[in-house]
Order: structure tokens, then sequence, then C-alpha cells
């Protein structure tokens, strides 16, 4: 996906990748990155926008403190993209402005 | 519902240390924490570091698999990547894991939920590109990312001087070190240096960061104000503005990387309802316990940096200090055995903690970050300012808690764990008051975000 200043990975202990998707383009993630974390790698910065004013954020604390890196992961909105790791095949949609509903509210009644 | 003797919250060091401890007086334990893996956030992904190359974190950090180890045997239920979002006084213990709501019944809770940082409010600090340092040091230990150049880092406290050294082994080019630390400080923990002889060994090792970071070329400025991080016309951050030796500086930046030390993490002891005091030198709340960490409570224990910063060595040392009260509570350990067991800890803890007020009074953060300016974005979630807070302040509000209802101020995703400091010494600066007396947000259950599906399931299951 497109890139604009991205972190820069280091050698790493395990070369184990895992593909996701970030607004529907393909991204190799490291086994073990959080998925904000992996929006930090691909330069997918901002990564929200806000309900307020709609201005810029990108995650702060990466210790699920700070809220500011809410991501919707498979269709679930405003999770904590520093406290879930990617899984192959994961897909991330940043959120802009106030969430609106997605797959994840809409359950079938059983 | 699944009933143990114990259940820890957090399986950062002192989780580890007490869980292991527990198991081994013959407590059935179960340890519920956040992360993937174990370590905290000290040891973040000790079990699997990303980094092939062990020179850059440093030693201090592969310390913690002499934890891990004796955890990863000891006979514990270990529940990783749960959210616990409620724990009553009676010790039922809430959280959610893989989508599913449980709950736990326990004996004794120990709750070792750690620091995080102190936010960093000053101009411009929600932009991206400004991230905290710790954040930074996460990436490295998780993940090998380090963050693009031009690189800024500012701040206090040693753990500044350690990121950027870790992120200078790692080959990241640093434009600047800017510290933040106000002379006054140098003065007022002078008071304490006889407390910080007895731990030279600390003040040593912080005094090599600075000195191995010097020596590099790196440049490290001293006494510096007024920081400003300024948007470039993509709204990300584009250059930090500052104050050195009295003249004003700008540079050029993709990242900042900030730090004013770390605070308790009260989340949890405050929804459960725990007596809170101020701290005056660690200028943050803590939990107030007794001597083996136990609560006003029954039942209830705090052990590691979310009872008070100490550090990572403190914290294993409470940890099994608690746990050896709980077993004697439980009946699984007798006084004497306790005391034996409990000495020699109390002893090897003495110099860790003696050097605290001295640190705590030198690393205490400028005013300019304490009570930023009108300007300054205070609550992150709702966009509420400081300039809103002292307004609200001098309307009449007299704490927290009403300032929310006029401004929304802590009312957005984080529960206040951003601002509630800043706001509580904002009223205080501007009431002519303290912390102390204006008091803290009102925390309730959930504490952390679940979906109404796991709370209408919840009571479905009861296997951990």
């Amino acid at each position: 996906m497109q890139t604009d200043s991205p972190f820069n990975r280091l050698e790493t202990a395990s070369a184990a990748t895992v593909t996701i998707e970030i607004d529907g383009q393909p991204f190799t993630a490291r086994e073990g990155d959080s998925v904000a974390a992996a929006l930090l790698a691909a330069g997918a910065i901002p990564s929200r926008t806000t309900p307020v004013s709609a201005s810029p954020r990108a995650p702060y604390c990466m210790m699920g403190v700070c809220f500011e890196c809410l991501v919707e992961v498979d269709g679930l909105a405003n999770v904590q993209g520093c406290m879930v790791q990617v899984s192959e095949g994961m897909r991330v949609r940043r959120q802009n402005g106030a969430r609106a509903l997605t797959q994840g509210d809409v359950h079938e009644a059983v | 519902m699944k009933l143990y003797d114990l259940v820890i919250v957090g399986a950062g060091p002192a989780g580890m240390a007490a869980a292991t401890a527990a198991a081994e007086q013959g407590l059935t334990v179960a340890v519920l924490d956040e992360q993937a893996a174990p370590g905290g956030q000290i040891y973040r992904a000790i079990s699997a570091p990303a980094l092939r190359d062990e020179g850059i974190l440093g030693p201090d950090y592969y310390h913690g698999r002499r934890l891990l180890a004796p955890f990863a045997r000891a006979a514990v239920d270990y529940i990783p990547s749960a959210s616990v979002w409620e724990i009553t006084r009676e010790r039922e213990v809430r959280f959610s894991a893989g989508g599913q709501a449980r709950t736990l019944r326990a004996g004794r809770i120990l709750l070792a939920t750690g620091a995080q940082e102190r936010p960093v409010p000053f101009p411009g600090w929600q932009l991206p590109g400004v991230m905290s340092c710790g954040a930074a040091q996460i990436m490295l230990k998780t993940s090998g990312l380090t963050p693009p150049a031009p690189l800024v880092l500012a701040g206090s406290g040693p753990l500044l001087l350690l990121i950027a050294l870790q992120l200078h082994r790692a080959g990241v080019d640093i434009a600047a070190v800017l510290d933040t630390t106000p002379r006054d400080n140098y003065l007022k923990a002078g008071r304490h240096v006889g407390g910080a002889l007895r731990g030279w060994k600390v003040l040593v090792k912080g005094l090599g960061y600075l000195a191995r970071l010097r020596a590099s070329g790196v440049a490290c400025l001293s006494q510096v104000s007024q920081l400003r991080a300024e948007a470039g016309e993509d709204g990300k951050l584009a250059r930090v503005h500052f104050t050195h030796q009295g003249q004003p500086r700008t540079l050029s930046a993709t990242s900042l990387l900030v730090h004013q030390g770390v605070v308790p993490n009260v989340q949890l002891s405050r929804a459960i309802g725990i007596d809170h005091r101020w701290d005056e030198q660690q200028l943050c709340w803590r939990p107030v316990t007794d001597s083996w960490g136990e609560t006003n409570i029954p039942g209830i224990f705090v052990a590691g940096d979310g009872a008070g910063i100490g550090g990572a060595a403190a914290a294993e040392q409470a940890g099994r200090l608690a746990s050896w009260q709980m077993a004697r509570q439980l009946g699984c350990l007798d006084r004497q055995d306790r005391d034996r067991l409990a000495t020699p800890v109390r002893r090897a803890l003495a110099p860790v903690l003696a050097i605290r007020p001295f640190l705590d009074v030198l690393y205490q953060p400028a005013r300019e970050f304490l009570t930023p300016s009108d300007d300054t974005l205070v609550c992150r979630c709702e966009e509420v300012t400081a300039g809103d807070v002292r307004r609200f302040a001098r309307m009449g509000c007299t704490g927290p808690n009403q300032t929310k209802a006029f401004s929304r101020v802590g009312m957005g995703p984080c529960q206040g764990r951003m601002c509630g400091l800043t706001v509580a010494q904002i009223i205080a600066d501007t009431r002519q008051s303290t912390p102390a007396e204006v008091g803290y947000y009102r925390i309730r259950s959930p504490i952390k975000p679940l979906t109404l599906r796991e709370l209408a399931n919840l009571g479905d299951t009861d296997q951990p």
C-alpha cells in the first residue's frame, strides 16, 4: 500500500509475516505486531480523524491508555489497535469522524 | 463461576512474581493480563523479543527472563489478551477475552496493573508524529520498529535518556534530546541526597546514559522550555519549537517523542472504590495500602507501580510480599514462615526505594506540563483545552466531576486517563487549592470497552 514516512523495521529474531488489509490494500505485517504498530509500519497515518473536529490523529501511547488508535477491525468499530495483534487476512479500516454502524454492530437474531 | 484463592490482574514484574510465589504456597491462582504475552510494559514481549540484536535494549530488559521462566512453570491459570472491566467489593472479577465476557470469583485479588506514562500536554501534542517515549520503546520490544527521522526527544527523567540511547544504538539518527527538567529541581532534590547515595547504583546508571549519548555526538540540550509542536500542510508534525537558554529555537521533525515520568495506573483501583491519596513528591494519586499491599477493601491488594512508582525491581518484591500475606490470611502459611520469607525481601527493597524521593523531586515536570497554556488541548478525546477548564473553574466548578458536566472533559473513550491529572491540577491552580482537595474523576465500570453482546452473554460460560 502507499507509504508515507513509515516506521523502519530493524532486523528481527523471527521473519514470520502475516498479510492484512488496511483500507482494502494488502500490507505485510510481522507476526506479533499490534494493529497500531502495523498502521505505523505501513505509514497509514493519520490512523483516524476525530468525531469532534475531524482533526487527524495517530497512536500515542501504544499501551492501551490513550484510545487514539481506535480503528475498525474485521467489521468491529472502536477497537484499540494497540491491544490487538494482527492475524492473517485481518481487515483493518481507519475511522474518519464519528463512527458509522458497521457489520459488527448488527447480529442475526438467534 | 470458578473460584480461585487468588486472581491477579497484570502479568508484569509484580504480577509474575506474585503468581509464582502464591502457587509455591499452594494457592490456586489465575492471572488475567491485557497483553498477548507476559512481561508487562517493562518486560514487554520478553518471551519472544522482536529484535535480533540484544545489545539495543540492553541487559535490564532481558532480566525479565529470570521472572518469566519460573512463572511459566508455576501451576497458574494464565489468561492472556483478557481485559478486566469490573471488579466488585465481593471480589467478583469480570473480564472479556476473545469476544467472550466471563466472571471469576476470588478469595483474594491482587491488582498488579502497573504504571502509565504521565500524559505530557503542550501545544500540538495531539498531532500525528508526536508519541510518548514509552510507545517508541514498546515498538522496539514488540515489533523492532523505529520512528522515522528527523527525530526529536523531549522531556525529563531517566527513561527519556535510556530510550534515546536505545534508539541511537538501533541506528536512528537523533536530531536532539531536549531536557525540560527545571533548574530549581536540582536544588529541591538536594534535600534528598542522603537517600540518593544509598541508591547510588541507579544514579550512576542514569548519568551513564547521558555520558554515552553525549560521547556519541547526540545533541543534548538542557533547560529547555516552551515546547510546542507545529503541523505542516498535511496536518502532521513538521516542526518543534522551544526556548533554550533564553533563545527561541526551531527544529524540523517528523517524529517527536515526549516523556515526563510515569504514574500509577489507578483506573481499576478507583472504579472499585479503594481509598487514594495525593502524593506530593510523585505528583499523582496512589492507592492507600498497608505494608503488605492490602487496601481499605478487605482481600483486595495492590502491588508494584500501581501502588506508587518504585520501578521494576521493587515491583517484583512487592508482589511476593503481597502473596505471602495472602497465603497467611488463607491459612497456607503461618506468621513465622511469612516473616522468615519477608525479612530478606524487605531488606533488599530498602536501598531500591531510598532513592525515590530524590528522583521524584528531581524529575517533577515543569509547570508548563502540569498546568499547560490556555491553547493546549487537555482532553484529547472531547477536545477540551486548558483555557476551557480554567474558565469553568473560574465560573465556580469546584472539581473535575463538575467540570466534566460543564465541558465534557474526561467523557471520551479514554475515560479521563489522559486528562485527569491535568484537569485536577488546573482547577487546583485556578482556585488556589490543591489536587488533594479538588479530587479526581469518579471512575465507573466498565473501565474497558466491551460490546453489548459480550455483556448480554455474561454468565453463559463459567470455564476459564
